[in-house]
């Protein structure tokens, strides 16, 4: 299948990728929250799997199957509490056939 | 397995990974090398651009078997706006020799291959197995690692931390921080295929020779962020990454960013109807020496981007990682040739042999550089490729102006833009950084 190379859709770029998902068992999880803090609401933006996303209440919510385990949200959200991030089981999740 | 205790156990089978237990395994110690992955390379991202000289200190003979794309003749350097590059070119024959000096890959191929060598060296090598955290003894010292496997413990004198850049069991055990935000960068990349005639005809390339672009700009939207184009035999590795915390604070999107380079006027010809075959992310350490933390304790040593040991200013890596990687395992073999416990004291050998090496030369040549392209990144990635390209278009624009017009309008334009003693300023400090 060729794919045009113009503006692609986040999604449209995840299915090329191949994955193996734990399912029931995702390998981060939000914290519940209020309001979201301003790392965590940008991880709506900057995560390049989109994977966050805010729902109708206004909170972050994470749907963790496109994850590329690059660690960002880690980054940005690990130390304040707000997420809990680990890698998923050995041989679970993204498997790169390039990389 | 449970019973026997290892001389050595190394975390992940990345580049430093793989340097380390080959190092060790080959001098007959018994390693244990333990990847998370469904394979080695299942995991890892890079541009990839890898240097044969490091390589070559490992596996003197890799060019017979190992999977290379294509040896690098020539180098571009661009800076963009919007509409427009202006760069540098290097291109030389003299990359044609025997022995090349670089090499484009594929990690997960090149990943596999340089498993297999570790395995044939003599390490045991278990993949689909994370592990899930560091064993100590009540004085601390790290004895060994817990597996998501099973519930027991594996045994050994000595645990190789090539965890990667997000390592999560040395910051979880305390042995070094987790990176901060203006430290790493986060990339996105993609896969482009297209026919190797394309590839060497766009590229003005024969025979398996390489080209690679490196790019700068308003492409990063004032983020401090390089974007880059390798081209491999059959294919053009292309992506861009930007500091997490001008992300963070910009909420620019990474693959918008990415679409808008690869529809940059300049880059989309280059790419034009390939078919893309995979999108990833990684993130890069680019906290240079100031970042570097504690390489090696009681029971363990650290390398590779685990060690934020990345050069972010010539983007090298793996080659630090493999370096780093090499020492670790010469190190440890030392230690136990000459009897003596793996302790701090001891292991302390892995840290002169790096501060030998150009691993640290490096990263402490540029320590500086992080910073000044930090708090200076709107003027060098959007201010100064908007000058150069509007001082280029005003030198190649032939009109009715006299070119004397034309200087002036050009000086005045970088004076309003960054003021005498903001461009004289940045300018003194890029020289003291670069230095
Ligand atoms: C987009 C991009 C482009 C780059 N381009 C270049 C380039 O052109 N040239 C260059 O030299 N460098 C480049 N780099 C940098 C280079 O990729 C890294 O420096 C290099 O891969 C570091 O090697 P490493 O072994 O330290 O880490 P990695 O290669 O990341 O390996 C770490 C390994 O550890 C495994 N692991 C982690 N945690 C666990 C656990 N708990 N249990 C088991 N296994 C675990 C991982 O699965 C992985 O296999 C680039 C990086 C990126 C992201
Ligand atoms: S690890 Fe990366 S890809 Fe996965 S959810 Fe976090 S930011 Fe997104």
């Amino acid at each position: 299948m060729t794919i045009a190379v113009t503006n692609l859709r986040v999604e449209d770029k995840l299915y090329q990728n191949r994955y193996v998902v734990d399912s029931g068992r995702p390998h981060i999880k939000v914290r519940p929250h209020k309001w979201p803090s301003a790392n965590l609401f940008a991880l709506t933006s900057v995560c390049p799997a989109k994977c966050y996303e805010l729902n109708d209440n206004g909170q972050v919510e994470i749907t963790a199957d496109g994850c590329m385990e690059c660690g960002t949200c880690r980054i940005l959200c690990e130390a304040s509490g707000e997420i809990e991030w680990n890698y998923p089981r050995g041989g679970y999740g993204v498997l790169f056939k390039f990389g | 397995m449970t019973e026997e205790k290892f001389d050595a156990i190394v975390i992940g089978a990345g580049m430093a990974g793989n340097a380390a237990a080959y190092t060790m395994a080959s001098r007959g110690l018994k390693v244990l090398q333990l990847e998370r992955g469904e394979y080695p390379g299942s995991k890892n991202v890079q541009g990839a651009i890898m240097y044969s000289n490091m390589l070559e200190k490992i596996i003197p003979d890799f060019r017979d078997d190992a999977p290379l794309e294509r040896h690098l003749i020539e180098q571009r350097f661009w800076m963009m706006d919007d509409t427009s590059h202006i760069g540098m070119q290097y291109r030389s024959d003299d990359f044609n020799e025997s022995r090349h000096n670089r090499y484009t890959v594929i990690r997960a191929q090149f990943d596999k291959w340089f498993s297999r060598k570790v395995r044939e060296a003599g390490a045991t090598v278990l993949c689909e197995t994370t592990v899930t955290e560091l064993a100590r003894d009540s004085d601390g010292k790290v004895i060994g690692v817990l597996t998501d496997r099973t519930g027991d413990m594996i045994l050994a004198d000595v645990v190789v931390l090539a965890e990667g850049v997000n390592g999560l069991l040395g910051t979880r055990a305390g042995l070094r921080e987790t990176p901060k935000p203006q430290n790493v960068a986060l990339a996105v990349k993609e896969m482009h295929f297209l026919p190797e005639e394309v590839i060497d005809q766009r590229f003005g390339l024969k025979a398996n020779e390489g080209c690679v672009i490196e790019a700068a700009g308003t492409i990063s939207r004032s983020m401090a962020g390089l974007a880059f184009l390798y081209t491999n035999k059959e294919s053009i590795s292309i992506g861009i990454g930007c500091l997490v915390s001008d992300f963070a604070a910009t909420m620019e999107s990474p693959y918008e960013l990415l679409e808008s380079f690869k529809n940059h006027p300049s880059i989309r010809t280059l790419i034009a109807g390939s078919e893309v075959k995979e999108y990833a992310a990684h993130l890069i350490p680019e906290g240079g020496y100031r970042a570097i933390p504690q390489l090696f304790g009681n029971g363990w040593v650290v390398v590779g981007d685990a060690a934020q040991l990345n050069n972010a200013v010539h983007r090298e890596g793996s080659n630090l990682a493999m370096t780093s990687g090499r020492l670790a395992g010469e190190a440890i073999f030392l230690v136990k040739k000459g009897g003596r416990p793996m302790t701090k004291e001891n292991l302390a050998l892995y840290k002169s042999m790096m501060d030998k090496s150009f691993v640290i030369k490096d990263l402490r040549k540029y320590k500086d550089m992080p910073a000044l392209l930090h708090t200076n990144s709107r003027n060098f990635f959007t201010t100064y490729p908007q000058l150069l390209s509007q001082a280029a278009q005003n030198f190649m624009r032939v009109d009715s102006t006299p070119k004397l017009d034309k200087e002036r309008a050009t000086t005045a334009a970088f004076i309003k833009a960054r003021s005498r003693w903001g461009l004289v300023g940045d300018a003194v400090r890029l020289a003291f950084a670069w230095r």
